[in-house]
């Protein structure tokens, strides 16, 4: 009898509002320890929190690019528990009445992961070790965050990973987080259990916390998923607590057990007034998004006429999909264009950053004036590749590459004159060719190539070619 | 027939005609709190030096002869729990000492912007827990009228400050009665705003839904003029509404016709000699033209019970942040965070803090969040809307500002829970946000003063200080005839 995976993620998700949830201090990355912050952030005495529209606003904004309702009426809670990094010893969130609730994300496969809720919340602050003593940095206290919490849905660690990836896209291609997991813009907790296939009911559960890379998701899953069904194999049972993953040793081991598990003594934060959203906005909001991952994909598979492969790869960076659609605008066969990304294009765009960021020399405007030249016939595939390159290299466009000449083109009575020349010029190829070595063809082309400076339209020519040598030694 | 008793029209009488500075004036108070506060108490940080440099300024606008804004110049006090930029602020607190805030409280904001000479900052029971003042790590303010007495709290400091003729005003924070009891002890106006009226924002939480700053002073006029300075909208605090209109231009209207309401249940268990002053007080009314309705209120019963249970839960979470980590009181001898925290909190909190640290969090544990918090919350709402009901058949309600006078030193540590139950008459404005004051109408047989207490609906905090300025003028000064601070300086 084989073990099933029963796994739901709480994603957290830091919005890329300019200021905090509750002061204006900036939400930027890094600077100096505690240079981001204020009385408020900071939760000196007599301190109140101003909760940011535009956190409202993107949280609603996430919320619909996941298929959730939004609640129109909703309020903040304090969420109560002591720890250095959280300088009021409450953390203001939501709790009994979440912003956004019942939505999904639907997986390649067409299952859909449904997503329980999204809730607002601050984030604390962190630790900094050194020197043998403990500090506080503040700088990301009270930076906003969406909590994201899934149904236990997930099966397989593909189904967990693809589902983080979907989560992601969508959130920038909404603009509400920059997802950055190695700045830990984006995290998971993970909650797990294991039960005999075909079983209804959930095993007992435990709890991986707080981890910022697919990698660790994946290796942390694994091990938990595991050391669950040997204990289980070996008749014990398996304890409900939150763990950690330690990469080092590749484990998870315990941090706390259920029997002290926090009581956080939610309640409603009296210093903050209740949020309500006017269906106008809503609607507002919901014409305001763009198009979202999925819907793009299916575009450019179905009005592109891309294959699968090549528009998830085309649609997995947001920045990467919108310089492909401007580079294929007016072209007929967007193919061409899909080529061209892929090959020449990617390669130089060797890092996920660097697809993140788009980082390619020249702008959209040159690649797509390239691939109409080619379309037009104007210059050759292969020239226009080596063409490409050259723009690569420079950042300059086309043009700068093309001659007036290359671009003029060989008619097809000068092109004839000149294959017949290169039959003369290779009898002994012609011949090997009628043998039935179709490779022999090469030399003649070659030729044909040389001659032309690589201008001739190569699918023409090597049709002429068979058509002269056919005529002239059958 | 109308006659003032407003320190402030005087005292800017006297800068207008030169009879005395601004300067003089402050030296003056500032060479009778050397005096008085040692007796007194009143103050736990003088702020002599700020003071006479915003006097300077005062002077000098004076002598280019340019008109003063309504309390410019004016020399007064702050209770300890408002937060004022480079000036310690310690809530009473052994946890706070040492603790200097680096922004403003808006109210101190507002004030500071009109020049109003801040003398220092007054006593108060720790956290603004207590009703004695005697909670403070400071020790407790007396009370000028009888110093074997307390001044009241929590925000006795600012009571005695101004009884004892050492401030023209005090700002005093009320979150169950905290404003209106020392008030009423010392034979003072004191007024709870209508909840949001005046900015929170800098006020040291105690209570955040019931917290409401508010102004301790010597008449009707004066805590009107106060009230209108700083019942200013304030972005920073998202409960702030600001004031529907200034209160101090309606204060001659007459009330006859105005319907006056009395809750019986407001007079259960309440010194007879103080009901007398109110059944008195009531007369006046009557003789007014106000039509008095009694009426029966049976919620009134559940408010100490919510009160306290709300006010220690909310307590319980806006102490969590006193952990000796950033500011404040940090205990010496520990072997990691937890024992640090614990024995920061352990060492540097009273007992008073620590019982309702202690209550709060109690009412909100799994558990007993419904049995306690949610019922408590539930009876709020059943004790607002009996509030709107009233309001709906009478414009003020009258009421015992306090059952007893001013209790005698060390009263409250000997019986806690009976000292609780003092606040039963102050708390329900609190639970319903509405705006309240108390006046004195009398004295008991030791001298000491009786404060009788008006209520009215949220946002009618002109009504009630109309109505309390004409009582006070059909007085004439009767009411503070034994109060130092009747006297002008
Ligand atoms: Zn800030």
């Amino acid at each position: 009898m084989s073990w099933e995976m029963v796994a739901g993620l709480e994603t957290h998700v830091e919005l890329s509002t300019k200021t905090k949830i509750f002061c204006q201090c900036t939400t930027e990355f890094g600077g100096e320890p505690n240079t981001h912050c204020c009385p408020v952030c900071i939760g000196l005495p007599g301190t109140l929190p101003k909760l940011n529209k535009a956190v409202v606003e993107y949280a609603v904004k996430a919320g619909l690019a996941t298929n959730c309702k939004i609640r129109k009426i909703s309020k903040m809670d304090r969420k109560n528990y002591v720890y250095p990094d959280l300088p009021k010893a409450y953390q203001i969130s939501q709790y009994d009445k979440p912003l956004c609730e019942q939505g999904f994300i639907t997986l390649s496969s067409g299952k859909n992961i449904n997503i329980t809720r999204i809730h607002i919340e601050e984030d604390a602050g962190k630790l900094v070790h050194e020197r043998g003593d403990v500090y506080v940095d503040y700088n990301r206290g009270g930076v906003p965050l969406i909590e994201i919490v899934s149904e236990p849905d997930i099966r397989s660690i593909e189904e967990a990973i693809e589902y983080i990836e979907k989560l992601r896209l969508t959130m920038k291609y909404i603009g509400v987080s920059d997802v950055k997991m190695q700045e830990g813009s984006l995290r998971c907790d993970v909650n797990i259990s294991v039960r005999k296939k075909g079983d209804e009911k959930f095993g007992t559960r435990t709890e991986i916390k707080n981890m910022n890379s697919l990698n660790f998701i994946s290796k942390a899953m694994e091990y938990e998923f595991n050391r669950q069904i040997d204990i289980l194999e070996s008749g014990g049972e398996i304890e409900q607590e939150t763990r950690r993953y330690n990469s080092d040793l590749n484990i998870t081991e315990s941090m706390r057990g259920k029997e002290d598990a926090d009581d956080y003594r939610y309640f409603r934060d009296p210093d903050l007034v209740t949020i309500s959203i006017l269906d106008e906005e809503i609607q507002k909001y919901k014409e305001s998004l763009p198009e979202l991952p999925g819907e793009k994909l299916a575009r450019f598979i179905d009005e592109m006429g891309l294959s699968q492969d090549d528009a998830e790869l085309l649609t997995k960076y947001k920045k990467v999909a919108e310089y492909f659609e401007k580079a294929s605008d007016n072209v007929e066969n967007k193919k061409i264009t899909a080529n061209y990304m892929l090959g020449s294009i990617f390669r130089r765009l060797s890092t996920d950053t660097e697809k993140e960021e788009c980082n390619i020399p020249i702008p959209p405007e040159f690649l797509n004036e390239l691939v109409i030249l080619t379309e037009k016939k104007k210059i050759n595939s292969s020239m226009a590749r080596n063409v490409l390159e050259q723009m690569l290299d420079t950042g300059k466009p086309a043009k700068s590459f093309i001659t007036e000449k290359d671009m003029e083109g060989i008619d097809e009575d000068a092109l004839r004159s000149i294959c017949e020349k290169a039959i003369e010029s290779n009898e002994k190829a012609a011949i090997q060719y009628l043998d039935g070595k179709e490779k022999a063809i090469g030399a003649i082309m070659g030729y044909i190539m040389r001659e032309t400076k690589g201008r001739a339209d190569a699918v023409l020519a090597k049709e002429l070619v068979k058509q002269i040598i056919n005529d002239k030694y059958k | 027939m109308e006659r003032t008793f407003s320190k402030i029209k005087h005292i800017k009488k006297l800068f207008e005609t030169k009879q005395v500075s601004c300067t003089e004036l402050t030296s003056e108070y500032l060479d009778r709190i050397e005096e008085e506060n040692k007796v007194l108490n009143a103050y736990i940080r003088i702020t002599g030096e700020e003071a006479l440099q915003t006097a300077k300024k005062v002077d000098e606008k004076i002598a280019r002869g340019e008109s003063l804004m309504p309390l410019e110049g004016i020399p007064m006090s702050l209770k300890d729990n408002i937060s004022t930029n480079g000036i310690e602020t310690t809530c009473g607190s052994n946890i706070l000492k040492g603790y200097v805030p680096i922004y403003d409280a808006t109210v101190w904001n507002i004030l500071k912007n009109q020049n109003a000479v801040l003398l220092g900052k007054t006593n108060m029971d720790e956290f603004a827990m207590g009703s004695s003042c005697e909670t403070s790590c400071f020790g407790g303010a007396l009370n000028p009228h009888d110093t074997r007495h307390v001044a009241g709290g929590s925000s006795g400091g600012a009571a005695s400050s101004v009884a004892g003729n050492i401030a023209v005003y005090g700002l005093g924070s009320d979150t169950g009665g905290s404003v209106r009891q020392p008030a009423s002890f010392c034979g003072l106006v004191g007024l709870k705003p209508t909840y949001g009226t005046v900015s929170r924002y800098g006020l040291i939480a105690y209570a955040s839904s019931l917290d409401q700053i508010g102004p301790i002073a010597s008449c009707v006029e004066d805590a009107a003029c106060i009230y209108d300075s700083i019942s200013v909208y304030d972005s920073n605090d998202a409960t702030s509404r600001g004031s529907r209109s200034k209160t101090s231009d309606k204060l001659d209207r007459s009330i006859k016709g105005m319907k006056i309401g009395v809750a019986k249940e407001f007079f259960d268990g309440i010194r007879e000699d103080i009901k007398k002053s109110i059944e008195k007080a009531i007369k006046v009314y009557e003789d007014l033209g106000a039509e008095i309705v009694y009426f029966n209120m049976p919620q009134i019963k559940n408010v100490l019970p919510v009160y306290y249970i709300i006010a220690c839960a909310e307590a319980s979470s806006n102490l969590g942040r006193y952990d000796g980590i950033r500011y404040g009181y940090k205990s010496e001898l520990y072997s990691d965070v937890n024992d640090m925290i614990c024995k920061t909190r352990s060492e540097g909190f009273g007992k008073e803090v620590q019982r309702r640290i202690m209550l709060g969090t109690y009412v909100l544990s799994a558990g007993y969040y419904d049995a306690y918090y949610k019922k408590a919350q539930k009876l709020r709402g059943s004790i607002i809307r009996a509030f709107k009901s009233a309001f709906e058949s009478c414009d003020v309600l009258l009421a015992p500002t306090v059952p007893t006078t001013a209790f005698e030193l060390n009263f409250t540590s000997k019986d806690p829970i009976e000292t609780y139950l003092t606040d039963i008459c102050t708390v329900s404005a609190n639970i319903a946000g509405l705006p309240a004051l108390s006046i004195p109408c009398g004295f008991d047989d030791k001298g000491l003063p009786i404060g009788m207490q008006l209520i009215a609906d949220s946002f009618e905090d002109a009504k009630i200080l109309n109505a309390a300025y004409q009582y006070e003028q059909q007085m004439n000064g009767e009411i503070y005839k034994h109060c130092n601070g009747g006297e002008i300086i």
